[in-house]
C-alpha cells in the first residue's frame, strides 16, 4: 500500500459515526452507541419482551441505622470552608499523590522512570515538597504524610469550574454572541462602518484570533498535563477552552462580516498575522510563551504579564475604545466576551493560585525570587510587543485615546495586579 | 442565530492554525514514531459555537434524570448487590477520564498536524466533563443510597486498594511513556474504540436491570462523546501507518494495549456484570456474549481487520487468546472469585451467590458449577462471623495466588503463570503476554531497535509487599477502610447491615499475618522457585491447589 492510500482515507472513519455539528448533532451523538442494544433486543424477541422486574429493596438513605449510615461527606480531604463545596466534591483527589494516599506509587513512567505529575515540572514550591517522598518497602505499610501532605493541594479554583459550570457558561456566551451578531445583521448595523474601520476589523481584530488560538492550545491545553493537582489542571483546561472558544468566536464573526460587508476581506487577518510588522512583536512573544517549559511560569507569564500588558491593551484600550466612535457597536460585544473570560474568570483563578505560592509558609521567598526573574524576562518582552502595536492607534478615522495613555492604563492595571499579589514592580516596567 | 453553514464555519476555523515563525512551542514528550508533516483534515468538524450548547443540552437531560431519580425514590428499588460494586467502579473511573484529558497534549508536538489539535482540545474538555459528571453521580449515591461507606472515602481508597491499582493502569497508561503508545494506541485506538462499549454501554444496561436508571443516563451521555474521540485516534493511526518505519512499533503497541486492556477491563467489568447483578433472566446476555458482540465483532472484525490492508499487523493470536480466556478458561469467574476471597482488603460489600445465580451461571457457562459452585457455597457459609475466619484463611481448596507484575491482576489461570527475573527480582506474570510486556516491550530497545522513548513499569506493583508480615486489623486500619464506630469494616462478604452480623477489626486481629507471595518467592532458592512454579501451574481451576503427587 502507499502512503496516499492510508492518508487519503483519513476522514473515512470506520466503525464510528462522526458527529456533525448540525442542530441535531446531539441526537446523532447520543444515538451512536447507546441506541444499539435496545434496537437489537427488539429484533431478537419481538413478541414477548423480556424485561427485568423491579423489586422493592428499600436501599434508600436512612432506611437502617448502622456504622457509617449517616457518614455522607467525603472524609479524605479538608474542605476549604466548613462544608465541602459541590466543586470540591467532584474535583479534589481525583489525581492521586504518592505523598499521601498513593501507597504503591505511580505504575507507569516515562523513559526516565518518572511517573505521574512530577513536582519538579515547575520551579515553584509549595510547603512540604522538600520532605522526601515516603518510602515504601516490604512491610513498610502504606501510610504517607497526613493529607494534604503539601501545599499544592490547598488550591481551589475560585470559579469552582466543573462540568455543569463549564457548559452553562460557555453555552451562554456563544448564544449571546450569536444573538448580538444576528441582531446587528438584521439591523444592517455593519453598513454604518466607514471603510477604514472595515479594514481595521478585518485585519487587526482578525489578527487577534491567532493569539487566542495559539495560547489556548500550546500554552494552556499543554499546561493542563503538568500541574500537581486536579484542581490546577482542571482550572487550566477551562482557561484553554475560553481561549479556543474566543478564537473561534472571532473567526466566525470574521466569516459573518465577509458575508455581510461587500469589501470585507476574510483572509486579511492571516496576512496581517504573518506579515504586518506591527503584529510581529505580539507574534514573537506569543510564540515565546508557548515555548516555556515550566507550567507555572507559562500560566503566570500569560495571565499576569501578557494579558494585562498586551491583551487588555489591544482589546480594552484599543478595540473597545475605538469601536463606538467608528459606528461599531457589535465588535465590542464579541471582544468583550473574551475580555470578560479573562478579567473575571481566568485571572481570578490565576491570582488564587499564585497568591498561595507567594504567601507559602515555607517557600514564599523562594517563589517570589523566581517570580521576580520571570517578571524581568516577560515584562520587557511584553512591553516591546505592546509598543510595536502602536501604529494601529492611528488607523481608524475616529481615533481612540492616545497610545501612550492606553499603555499607561495597561501598565497601571498590571502594577495594581502585582501589588494585589504582593509582588514588586520590576524596573523594566518603566521602559 | 446566524445561519452560516456548518461546512463553512468549519472551513473558517481551519484558518486559526499557524506555524511558528520565531520560536517553536516547547517539546516535552517523546516518541519513537515518525510522522510526515502533511496537510490533514480535522476529522471532527466540531465548532465550539455548536459544541457548548449541544453539551449543555445533554447536561439538562442528565441533571433532569438525577432530579427525577431522587424524587421518584429510585433507591427503593436499587439492588445493593449492584450498587456496592459501583463503589469500586466509580472510585476508579474518574481518573482514567481525567487522564484522557491530560493525555491530549502528548500528541501536540509528536503529531505535527495542527488540524488534529482542535479535535484533541475538544476531547480534553470532554474528558473533564466525564470525570466530573461521574464524580457527581458518585456523590449522589453517597447522599442517597443506604450505605455511604466506600463512597465517602472512595478517592482515598482507590489509591491504595489492590483492585483500584489494577484499574489505575487504565489511566496511567494514557499519560506516560512514548507519547503515541500512550495517548494514541493505548488510549484512543484500543481503550476508547474497543472497550468503552462494554464500559459505558453494556455496563449501564446492567445497572438499569438492577433498578438504577441514573447510571445509564450519565454513561450514555459520556459515551455519546466517544465517537469523536475514536475519530481522533483513527486519524492519528492512519498517519502513523503512512510511515513504514512505524509498523513494528504499532505491532508492539497494539499487542501491549490489547492485552492489557483485556486483562484489566475484562477483569473489572466482567465481574460487575456477571457477579454484581440480580438479573438472572436466561435471555439476558452474559458478559461473554456481550464481549463477543461489542469487542470481537464490532471492534476486531469491523474496525481492526480492515486496517490490515494499510499494513497494520493485528494481534489475531492475542484476540483469540482473550476470547479463549473468557470462554474456556473462566477468566471473569476466576477474577470475581479472587475479589471475593480478598474482600477484607476492599471497601465495598460483596454479596454471596444463591441457587438462582448458580442456575444462571450453569446455563450461560456450562460446567461452571463443578468448578466454582463449592467455593461459592463456602463463601455463603463463611459470610457472617461465627467463630471462623474470613474465607481466605479457611480451608476451602483455594490457593492464594501470586500477582502479575504487569497487569497486577493475580495469576489466576494457574496453568498460564510464567516467571522471569527482571531488574534483580523474580516476578510472576499471569500470562506470557504480560511477561512479554514487561520484559520485552517496555524496554529502551525492542527487537534490536532503539526505543529510547518507551516508558517503564514502575512502582511497588505487588499490593501485598507493603503489608508483608502485618496483622490484618492493622492493614485495614492503615488503608482507612473502617466505619465511623472505629471498628466495623467497610467491606463485608454479605449485604446484611445488622451491626451484629458485620465483621470488625476484632475479627481480623485474630487472623494469621499477611504474607506477600512475591516477598516469599524471592526468599526461595532458584531450585525452590522452579519447584514452586511447577506446582503452581498444576493448580486450578477455581484456585484449587495442585493435586498431591500420586
Ligand atoms: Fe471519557
Ligand atoms: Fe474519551
Ligand atoms: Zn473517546
Ligand atoms: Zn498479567
Amino acid at each position: 500500500m502507499t502512503a496516499e492510500e492510508a492518508t487519503g482515507k483519513d476522514n473515512d472513519v470506520q466503525a464510528t459515526d462522526v458527529a456533525q455539528p448540525t442542530d441535531d448533532a446531539q441526537a446523532i451523538e447520543e444515538k451512536t452507541h447507546a441506541a444499539k442494544p435496545i434496537e437489537e433486543q427488539a429484533e431478537t424477541d419481538p413478541q414477548e419482551r423480556s424485561v427485568p422486574k423491579p423489586a422493592f429493596t428499600d436501599a434508600e438513605a436512612g432506611a437502617k441505622v448502622f456504622p457509617d449510615s449517616t457518614a455522607r461527606t467525603h472524609n479524605y480531604f479538608t474542605p476549604k470552608k466548613r462544608k465541602a463545596s459541590h466543586y470540591e466534591d467532584v474535583t479534589v483527589e481525583v489525581q492521586p499523590d504518592p505523598r499521601h494516599y498513593l501507597s504503591q506509587g505511580w505504575l507507569y513512567g516515562f523513559a526516565d522512570g518518572r511517573g505521574g505529575y512530577p513536582l519538579e515540572w515547575t520551579a515553584m514550591k509549595a510547603w512540604g515538597v522538600d520532605r522526601p517522598e515516603p518510602e515504601r518497602f516490604p512491610g513498610s505499610g502504606g501510610k504517607g504524610y497526613d493529607w494534604p501532605a503539601h501545599g499544592w493541594h490547598e488550591f481551589r479554583d475560585p470559579n469552582e469550574e466543573w462540568e455543569l459550570t463549564i457548559y452553562r457558561y460557555n453555552a451562554n456566551v456563544v448564544r449571546q454572541i450569536n444573538q448580538n451578531i444576528e441582531t446587528a445583521r438584521q439591523a444592517k448595523a455593519f453598513e454604518q462602518w466607514n471603510p477604514n474601520w472595515v479594514t481595521f476589523v478585518e485585519r487587526h481584530v482578525g489578527a487577534w484570533m491567532h493569539v487566542e488560538h495559539g495560547l489556548g492550545l500550546y500554552l494552556f491545553a499543554n499546561a493542563q498535563r503538568r500541574a500537581p493537582t486536579n484542581m490546577h489542571n482542571n482550572a487550566i483546561s477551562v482557561n484553554s477552552m475560553h481561549k479556543l472558544r474566543f478564537a473561534q468566536d472571532l473567526a466566525l464573526y470574521n466569516l459573518t462580516l465577509s458575508e455581510e460587508i461587500e469589501d470585507f476581506d476574510g483572509a486579511a487577518h492571516v496576512a496581517t498575522w504573518n506579515e504586518d510588522s506591527a503584529w510581529q512583536g505580539v507574534r514573537r512573544v506569543a510564540e515565546q510563551l508557548t515555548g516555556i517549559d515550566d507550567w507555572a511560569e507559562a500560566i503566570f507569564a500569560a495571565n499576569v504579564v501578557f494579558e494585562p500588558l498586551v491583551g487588555e491593551l489591544f482589546r480594552s484600550n484599543l478595540v473597545q475604545q475605538a469601536s463606538p466612535g467608528n459606528g461599531d457597536f457589535v465588535t465590542p460585544t464579541v471582544v468583550g466576551a473574551g475580555e470578560l473570560d479573562y478579567a473575571t474568570r481566568d485571572l481570578r483563578y490565576t491570582k488564587a493560585m499564585f497568591d498561595l505560592l507567594i504567601n507559602d509558609k515555607e517557600f514564599a521567598d523562594h517563589n517570589k525570587q523566581i517570580i521576580d526573574q520571570w517578571l524581568s524576562v516577560w515584562v520587557p518582552r511584553c512591553i516591546t510587543a505592546a509598543r510595536e502595536l502602536q501604529p494601529l492607534w492611528s488607523q481608524p478615522d475616529s481615533k481612540p485615546p492616545r497610545f501612550e495613555d492606553g499603555l499607561d492604563r495597561a501598565k497601571s492595571r498590571f502594577s495594581g495586579l502585582l501589588s494585589e499579589l504582593d509582588l514588586q514592580q520590576p524596573k523594566e516596567l518603566t521602559q | 442565530m446566524s445561519r452560516q453553514s456548518v461546512a463553512k464555519a468549519h472551513e473558517k476555523i481551519q484558518e486559526l492554525a499557524w506555524e511558528p515563525l520565531y520560536h517553536e512551542p516547547v517539546s516535552q514528550y517523546g516518541t519513537d514514531y515518525t510522522f510526515q508533516k502533511a496537510k490533514k483534515r480535522d476529522p471532527l468538524k466540531q465548532v465550539l459555537r455548536s459544541y457548548f450548547p449541544m453539551e449543555e443540552e445533554k447536561d439538562h437531560r442528565v441533571y433532569g434524570a438525577a432530579d427525577g431519580a431522587i424524587r421518584g425514590n429510585m433507591f427503593r428499588q436499587v439492588q445493593e448487590r449492584w450498587l456496592e460494586w459501583q463503589k469500586l467502579f466509580l472510585s476508579i473511573i474518574p481518573l482514567p477520564e481525567i487522564s484522557a484529558a491530560r493525555a491530549m497534549p502528548l500528541l501536540f508536538r509528536t503529531v505535527p498536524n495542527p488540524e488534529l489539535h482542535n479535535g484533541q482540545a475538544i476531547q480534553m474538555i470532554d474528558e473533564v466533563r466525564h470525570s466530573t459528571i461521574q464524580q457527581n453521580l458518585k456523590r449522589l449515591y453517597m447522599n442517597n443510597y443506604i450505605d455511604p461507606a466506600g463512597f465517602n472515602n472512595s478517592l482515598r481508597n482507590f489509591q491504595n486498594d489492590y483492585c483500584g491499582t489494577i484499574g489505575r493502569q487504565f489511566a496511567e497508561g494514557f499519560i506516560t511513556g512514548d507519547a503515541i503508545t500512550a495517548a494514541s494506541v493505548y488510549l484512543t485506538v484500543v481503550a476508547e474504540t474497543a472497550f468503552t462499549n462494554v464500559l459505558f454501554v453494556a455496563m449501564p444496561a446492567e445497572a438499569a436491570a438492577n433498578g438504577d436508571y441514573l447510571l445509564p443516563t450519565v454513561f450514555h451521555s459520556v459515551q455519546s462523546d466517544e465517537s469523536r474521540h475514536i475519530s481522533n485516534g483513527y486519524a492519528t493511526l492512519l498517519m502513523a501507518l503512512a510511515d513504514e518505519g512505524n509498523h513494528q512499533l504499532l505491532e508492539r503497541d497494539l499487542r501491549y494495549a490489547w492485552w492489557n486492556n483485556h486483562r484489566v477491563v475484562d477483569a473489572a467489568i466482567g465481574t460487575f456484570i456477571e457477579y454484581g447483578t440480580k438479573d438472572r433472566r436466561k435471555d439476558r446476555e452474559s458478559y461473554a456474549e456481550m464481549w463477543r458482540r461489542w469487542i470481537y465483532d464490532d471492534y476486531y472484525r469491523s474496525y481492526l481487520v480492515p486496517l490490515e490492508k494499510y499494513g497494520l499487523v493485528i494481534p489475531h493470536d492475542l484476540i483469540e487468546e482473550s476470547w479463549n480466556q473468557i470462554w474456556n478458561k473462566g477468566y471473569v469467574h476466576e477474577v470475581a472469585q479472587f475479589f471475593c476471597t480478598g474482600w477484607l482488603a476492599n471497601y465495598w460489600r460483596m454479596d454471596p451467590m444463591t441457587d438462582k445465580d448458580f442456575e444462571w451461571f450453569e446455563y450461560k457457562y456450562p460446567g461452571w458449577y463443578d468448578k466454582y459452585g463449592a467455593w461459592w457455597e463456602n463463601y455463603s457459609r463463611l459470610s457472617t462471623p461465627n467463630g471462623h475466619h474470613p474465607i481466605v484463611f479457611e480451608d476451602v481448596q483455594y490457593q492464594y495466588p501470586n500477582r502479575c507484575w504487569t497487569c497486577m491482576v493475580p495469576c489466576l489461570v494457574r496453568e498460564d503463570m510464567v516467571m522471569a527475573e527482571v531488574d534483580g527480582q523474580t516476578c510472576t506474570y499471569c500470562h506470557e503476554a504480560c511477561r512479554w510486556t514487561d520484559v520485552e516491550a517496555f524496554r529502551p530497545t525492542y527487537q534490536g531497535r532503539e526505543t529510547p522513548n518507551m516508558g517503564q513499569l514502575i512502582g511497588k506493583r505487588e499490593w501485598e509487599t507493603l503489608y508483608h508480615g502485618w496483622n490484618w486489623a492493622d492493614v485495614v486500619s492503615d488503608m482507612g477502610y473502617v466505619r465511623d464506630d472505629g471498628k466495623t469494616l467497610v467491606a463485608q462478604p454479605h449485604l446484611n447491615l445488622d451491626p451484629k452480623k458485620m465483621w470488625t477489626l476484632d475479627h481480623l486481629r485474630r487472623c494469621p499475618p499477611l504474607q506477600s507471595p512475591n516477598v516469599l518467592l524471592n526468599e526461595m532458592s532458584p531450585d525452590e522457585q522452579k519447584a514452586f512454579h511447577a506446582n503452581y501451574i498444576r493448580g486450578g481451576p477455581a484456585g484449587r491447589p495442585a493435586p498431591a503427587d500420586a
